[in-house]
C-alpha cells in the first residue's frame, strides 16, 4: 500500500505540472504570433477546400505545403473542427486572414494536441531509473526530468508564443524513445516512421534508431565481451520491421505516388533553392565560417589585400540577406553541407553499433546525430536545437557529466532562440521564462549531483554568465546608439556567433565524452 | 534546491503570469467619452505634471473635476507625477495638457504596464517574500516558498492590478506595515501604514486594528511607564509622517479642505457603487444585495441612511476591536485585519467592488493558518469582481487564473484534507458548544460539500455569463445573481471570522503545544 500511495503521489505532482504549463500556454494566447501563424491557416484552407492532388500544387500564398502528408492530413482533421469556429480562415485567398475566432482556434489546437507530448514526458520519466529514492520530492529525477520537459523555454516560445506545432511531434518523439528503452522496438519504429511522415527533418536522427533497431532488434544477442553475435541475425524481426516503415511509407506517400506526384512532393519537401543560412544565423559551424569571411573581409581591405570594387554588396549590408555571399573563404555548396553533415555523424554511428550501451548508447548517438546535423546542415532554423536539447534532457538527469553538457547547451541554445520574438511586449516574458527555466534547470541539476564534482568548469561559468551582458547590449543600448541605423544586424550577429562558440564546444564535448567513455569501458572488460 | 533559488523560482513564475495577462485588455479600452480606470490615471499624469501643485484637487479650466478629477490622496498624485516625469521622456504627447484625452496606443499601453509592473515589483512582491520567509510555521525550506506562490498567484489582485488597471501601491504598503509589526518594529510599521492610508484613503478599512493592535500594545506595557512611551512615540510618527505626505498642501486650510473633500464625498448618497453602474447593482454589499428585495434608496433619505450604515458598521466592528486591544497578538491583529475590512465591505458607505481586495490581502496573509477557508474566500472574492472582469474582457485570464490558483492551493496545503473542525480553527468554539450539537462528527464532510458547491455554483454562473445571453426581461440577470451570491457568502464570512477572533485564547494555543 505504501508503494500505491507513492504511486497517486506521483501522479498528483505531475498531473500539477501538466496542468500548470497547461495553464500558462493559455495565458500566452493573446501573445505575438510569427507568420507561421499565416502558413498553418493557409494550410488549413488548402487541406480542407482542395482534393489531393491539389494539395502540393496549390501555390496563392507564398507559404506552400512544404511538409509531408501525414501532416497535411493533420491540418485536414484540424480544418473540420475549425469551420465550427470561423469559416472564414478556410478561405484560400483570404491571405493574413485574423480574428478571434481564429486566434482562439489555432492557439488551442496547439495546447490540446500538447497532450500527446504530456503523455510522452511521463512515459520517458517512468524509464529514467533514479539512482537513490530522494525523499523530497523536488530531488526526485523524474520529477527534475518532468520540469526539464514539460517547461521547456524554447518549446513554449517556439509553440505558444511564435507558434508552430512542435509539441505533438516532440510527444512523437519521446514516445518512441521511450518504447525503445522499455524494448517495445516495433511501436518504437512504428511511432518514429509516423513522425517522418509528419516532418521529415527528424530524418537527421533517423541514423541512430536504424543502426540501434538494427543492432539491438534484428541481433537477438551479443558477446560475452560485448561484440556483435552474428549468428542471433533474426529475419523475422527484420522483416517486421521493414513492413512497418514499408506501410506507413506507402500509407503516407502511396496516393501521391498513385497520381504520379512524387516528385512534386518531394521538390516541396526539399527546397535547396534557399540560402545555406536562414535570415538569422542559426548558431552552428557556418554562423562562425561566415563570420570568419566577414572578419577577413575586414581586414583585408584595411590592409589593402582586398579591391574595395571586387567586393559584392550584399555581403557588407548582409545578415539580413538570404543570398550571402563569400568573400574570401570558399561558397559552400548543398552538397558540401551533406558531406559534412554525414561525416560528422559517423562517428557516433560507429560508436552505437560497435559499443552497444543499451538506452543510453542510443540516447547519446542520438543527441550527436541532432547536434551533428545542426552544425553543419543547409538552411538549418535556429529551432532545430530543440531536437538535441530535449533527448539530452533525458541523459542530465542520470549522470553528472551530462547534466554540465546539459546546462550549457540548453543556455546557449535557448538564448539563441531570442531574436524569434523581437516585439517588445514579449521582451520580459521571453526573458522571464528563460530566467525561470534556467534557474530550475541549475539549481535542481546541482541539488540533484550535488555529492559529485561541479557541474561546470570556471570557463564554462564566465561564458554563460557573458550571455547577460550580451543580452543588455543587443536590447537595450545597442537601439540607442547611432550604429542601430548603419548596422542593424550587429546584435543578430553577435548573439549568433557568440551562441555558436557555445553550441560548437559542447558538441565537442558531447562527442569527445563519449568517445573516450567507450575506451575505458573496453578497458575495464579486458 | 536551495531556499533562494526555490523562491526566486516562485518570484519568477508570478511575475510572468502577471506580465501575460497585462498582455490583455484594460478597463475601458477604446471605450469614449469616459474610458475607464486606465485613462483615469493618465489623466492624473497630465494634470500633476502640467498644472501647480495647489490646482491638483481644484475644478479650473485646466482641470476638469467631472472627468476623473484626483480623488485619492496625496500619494498618488505624487506617483502620477513621477511617472509622467518619465512618461514625458518617452513621449510627450502621452501627457499633453487637454489633447492627450483618452490617449491610446500600444506603446502608451506597454509604459502603463510597465508601471503597474515595476510598481508591484518594488512594493508588493519584496514584502510578500519577507512575509513568508517571517513565518515560524515555514521554518522548513520549502513551505515558505509555496506559502508566497500561493499568496503571488492570487487572481483578484493579478487581475486587477495587471488586468484592469490599478497600482498595488497602498495594499503594499499596508502589507509593508503588518511585515514590520509582526518584527516588533511598531514605529516603522505605522510609517508604512501612513503610506498606505496616503496612497488610498480605502485603507481605512486597516486603520482600526492597527490602531487597536498597537493601543492594546501600550496597554500591556502599561500605561504609566513604557507603554506611554510607546504610544507618544507612536503618535509623534503618525503626526510626523502625514505632515511630511500633506506638507504641499499645508499652506492653506482651503486646501486641506478641498482635498479631504475631494476624498470623502459624502453628500454622493448611499448607493453611488451601486448608482454608477446603474441599473444593475452589482456590488456584492449587503445594501446592494438588500435593494434587490427593498428599495431602501426610496424609503430612507441619504442622511438616515448615512447613519443607519456607520451603526451597522460599527456594532460589527466592535467585538473584534475590543477583543484585539485587550489581548493584542500578532495571530488576533492578522484575523482582525480580515474581519474589520469585510464588515466595512459589507455594510459601509461608497464601496466599490475592486475594495473586496482590502479583504482578500490579509486573507491570504493567513492562508497557511486556515488553507482551507482562506482559499475558498480568495476563489468568492475573484468571482464577485466577475462582471467587473467581463466588462474589461479579461475573461480567458479570470479562468485561467483562478483555475491555476485553485490547483496550487490543492495541491501544495492538501486542502481537501484539512476539513475538520480544528484545522477551521473552530475547536475551541465546537468545545463550548459540545453537548448542545450533535452532528460535528460530519463536520468535515459537510464542509468538504458545502465548498464543492459553491464552486460548482460559481463555475457554472461564471460560464453562464460569459456564454448565455440574459433572459430579455430580467437582463442584470446574471450580474445580479453573481453580486447576491457573494454577499450571502461574505456574510458567512463574516461570522465565520468573528468565531475564531472572539473563541481564539491563549489557553487553546498553550493546549496545542503541549498536545
Amino acid at each position: 500500500s505504501a508503494r500505491r500511495v507513492m504511486a497517486a503521489g506521483g501522479r498528483s505532482w505531475f498531473r500539477a505540472l501538466a496542468l500548470g504549463v497547461s495553464f500558462l500556454k493559455c495565458l500566452l494566447i493573446p501573445a505575438y504570433y510569427s507568420t507561421d501563424f499565416e502558413v498553418h491557416r493557409n494550410w488549413l484552407a488548402i487541406t480542407h477546400n482542395l482534393p489531393l492532388s491539389q494539395w502540393y500544387y496549390e501555390a496563392t500564398s507564398e507559404w506552400t505545403l512544404d511538409y509531408p502528408p501525414f501532416f497535411a492530413w493533420f491540418e485536414y482533421a484540424l480544418s473540420h473542427v475549425a469551420k465550427y469556429f470561423d469559416p472564414k480562415m478556410l478561405v484560400i485567398e483570404n491571405l493574413n486572414y485574423t480574428s478571434r475566432a481564429t486566434i482562439f482556434f489555432q492557439r488551442f489546437s496547439v495546447i490540446f494536441t500538447d497532450i500527446l507530448f504530456i503523455y510522452a514526458v511521463r512515459e520517458c520519466c517512468r524509464c529514467v531509473n533514479g539512482k537513490r529514492a530522494a525523499k523530497d520530492i523536488l530531488e526526485k529525477p523524474t520529477f527534475i526530468l518532468a520540469v526539464l520537459l514539460l517547461w521547456n523555454f524554447g518549446l513554449l516560445i517556439v509553440d505558444h508564443i511564435h507558434f508552430q506545432y512542435n509539441g505533438f511531434l516532440f510527444g512523437l518523439m519521446l514516445l518512441s524513445v521511450a518504447r525503445l528503452c522499455q524494448k517495445r522496438y516495433l511501436e518504437g519504429a512504428l511511432l518514429f516512421a509516423v513522425l517522418l511522415h509528419f516532418k521529415h527533418i527528424y530524418m537527421y536522427v533517423a541514423p541512430a534508431y536504424g543502426i540501434y533497431l538494427l543492432r539491438s532488434y534484428c541481433f537477438t544477442a551479443n558477446n560475452a565481451d560485448g561484440s556483435l553475435k552474428w549468428r542471433s541475425f533474426s529475419l523475422l524481426h527484420v522483416t517486421l520491421l521493414g513492413l512497418i516503415v514499408c506501410l506507413v511509407s506507402a500509407l503516407s506517400l502511396g496516393p501521391f505516388i498513385v497520381l504520379g506526384q512524387l516528385p512534386q512532393v518531394l521538390s516541396r519537401l526539399f527546397p535547396f533553392k534557399r540560402g545555406l543560412c536562414h535570415a538569422y544565423w542559426a548558431p552552428n559551424f557556418w554562423a562562425l565560417y561566415n563570420a570568419m569571411d566577414k572578419a577577413l573581409t575586414i581586414f583585408g581591405l584595411k590592409c589593402n589585400f582586398l579591391d574595395p570594387t571586387k567586393i559584392p554588396k550584399a555581403s557588407m549590408t548582409g545578415g539580413l540577406v538570404q543570398e550571402f555571399q563569400h568573400t574570401v573563404l570558399p561558397s559552400v555548396t548543398p552538397l558540401a553541407t551533406l558531406i559534412c553533415t554525414f561525416i560528422s555523424i559517423l562517428p557516433s554511428v560507429f560508436c552505437l553499433w560497435f559499443k552497444p550501451q543499451g538506452p543510453r548508447g542510443f540516447l547519446q548517438c542520438l543527441v550527436l546525430c541532432a547536434l551533428s546535423s545542426f552544425m553543419f546542415g543547409w538552411h538549418v532554423h535556429e529551432k532545430a536545437i530543440l531536437l538535441a536539447i530535449l533527448p539530452l534532457s533525458l541523459l542530465s538527469v542520470q549522470r553528472a557529466k551530462d547534466a554540465g553538457i546539459y546546462l550549457i547547451l540548453t543556455t546557449t541554445g535557448h538564448f539563441s532562440l531570442f531574436p524569434l520574438l523581437f516585439t517588445s511586449p514579449e521582451l520580459p516574458i521571453k526573458i522571464l521564462l528563460m530566467l525561470l527555466f534556467t534557474v530550475y534547470s541549475f539549481s535542481s541539476l546541482k541539488s540533484l549531483f550535488r555529492r559529485e564534482r561541479p557541474l561546470l568548469n570556471w570557463l564554462e561559468t564566465i561564458y554563460l554568465i557573458q550571455l547577460v551582458p550580451l543580452e543588455i547590449f543587443c536590447e537595450i543600448i545597442f537601439p540607442l546608439t547611432p550604429w542601430k541605423r548603419h548596422f542593424p544586424f550587429v546584435p543578430l550577429l553577435l548573439t549568433s556567433v557568440y551562441c555558436a562558440l557555445g553550441v560548437t564546444y559542447v558538441w565537442l564535448k558531447l562527442y569527445i565524452s563519449v568517445l573516450t567513455e567507450r575506451i575505458s569501458v573496453r578497458q575495464k572488460a579486458e | 534546491m536551495e531556499k533562494w533559488s526555490l523562491m526566486t523560482i516562485t518570484v519568477l513564475l508570478a511575475l510572468t503570469v502577471r506580465w501575460t495577462v497585462s498582455l490583455g485588455s484594460y478597463s475601458g479600452a477604446g471605450k469614449p467619452p469616459m474610458y475607464g480606470d486606465y485613462e483615469a490615471q493618465r489623466h492624473w499624469q497630465e494634470v500633476t505634471y502640467n498644472l501647480p501643485i495647489r490646482q491638483w484637487y481644484f475644478n479650473t479650466s485646466d482641470n476638469n473635476l467631472l472627468y476623473w478629477g484626483l480623488d485619492y490622496p496625496p500619494l498618488t498624485a505624487y506617483h502620477s507625477f513621477l511617472c509622467a516625469y518619465i512618461a514625458k521622456l518617452i513621449n510627450p504627447d502621452w501627457i499633453a495638457l487637454h489633447t492627450s484625452r483618452g490617449y491610446e496606443s500600444q506603446p502608451h499601453k506597454l509604459f502603463m504596464r510597465t508601471t503597474v509592473f515595476v510598481a508591484d515589483l518594488l512594493v508588493y512582491i519584496p514584502a510578500v517574500i519577507l512575509y513568508c520567509f517571517s513565518l515560524k510555521e515555514t521554518s522548513t525550506k520549502k513551505k515558505a516558498s509555496i506559502c508566497a506562490l500561493c499568496i503571488l498567484l492570487y487572481p483578484g489582485l493579478i487581475l486587477i492590478d495587471h488586468g484592469h488597471f490599478q497600482y498595488p501601491l497602498s495594499l503594499g504598503f499596508a502589507l509593508w506595515g503588518i511585515l514590520c509589526l509582526s518584527y516588533d518594529w511598531d514605529l516603522l510599521g505605522s510609517v508604512a501604514f501612513c503610506l498606505a492610508l496616503n496612497y488610498k484613503q480605502m485603507e481605512l478599512y486597516h486603520s482600526l486594528p492597527f490602531f487597536c493592535y498597537l493601543l492594546g500594545k501600550c496597554f500591556k506595557k502599561g500605561l504609566k511607564g513604557k507603554g506611554l512611551v510607546l504610544l507618544t512615540k507612536i503618535a509623534g510618527t503618525v503626526v510626523v509622517s502625514f505632515a511630511v505626505c500633506w506638507l504641499p498642501f499645508c499652506t492653506d486650510m482651503a486646501q486641506i479642505m478641498q482635498v479631504l473633500r475631494r476624498l470623502f464625498p459624502i453628500d454622493r448618497g448611499l448607493f453611488e457603487a451601486c448608482m454608477f453602474s446603474s441599473p444593475p447593482p452589482r456590488l456584492a454589499n449587503i445594501w446592494c444585495s438588500l435593494s434587490v428585495l427593498i428599495k431602501i434608496k426610496n424609503i430612507v433619505s441619504p442622511q438616515t441612511q448615512l447613519k443607519l450604515s456607520f451603526a451597522v458598521t460599527f456594532l460589527s466592528l466592535l467585538p473584534t476591536c475590543i477583543k484585539l486591544t485587550v489581548q493584542p497578538s500578532l495571530r488576533g491583529f492578522k484575523f482582525a485585519l480580515v474581519s474589520c475590512a469585510l464588515s466595512f465591505f459589507l455594510f459601509s458607505f461608497q464601496v466599490h467592488e475592486k475594495s473586496i481586495l482590502l479583504v482578500s490581502v490579509p486573507v491570504c496573509l493567513i492562508i497557511n493558518e486556515i488553507p482551507f477557508m482562506a482559499t475558498w474566500f480568495l476563489l468568492v472574492s475573484t468571482f464577485s469582481m466577475l462582471p467587473l472582469l467581463l466588462k474589461d474582457g479579461l475573461l480567458l485570464p479570470y479562468a485561467v487564473t483562478t483555475l491555476a490558483f485553485l490547483s496550487v492551493c490543492a495541491a501544495s496545503f492538501a486542502i481537501f484534507e484539512k476539513t475538520s473542525a480544528e484545522d477551521l480553527q473552530l475547536k475551541p468554539f465546537s468545545l463550548s458548544l459540545k453537548g448542545y450539537v450533535s452532528w460535528f462528527k460530519s463536520f468535515p464532510k459537510i464542509v468538504r460539500s458545502l465548498f464543492l458547491l459553491s464552486v460548482t455554483l460559481m463555475g457554472v454562473l461564471s460560464l453562464a455569463s460569459a456564454a448565455v445571453p440574459p433572459p430579455q426581461r430580467l437582463p442584470d440577470l446574471f450580474p445580479l445573481s453573481v453580486s447576491v451570491i457573494s454577499c450571502l457568502h461574505f456574510l458567512l464570512f463574516l461570522v465565520y471570522f468573528n468565531v475564531v477572533i472572539l473563541w481564539d485564547s491563549k489557553n487553546s494555543r498553550s493546549q496545542k503545544k503541549i498536545s
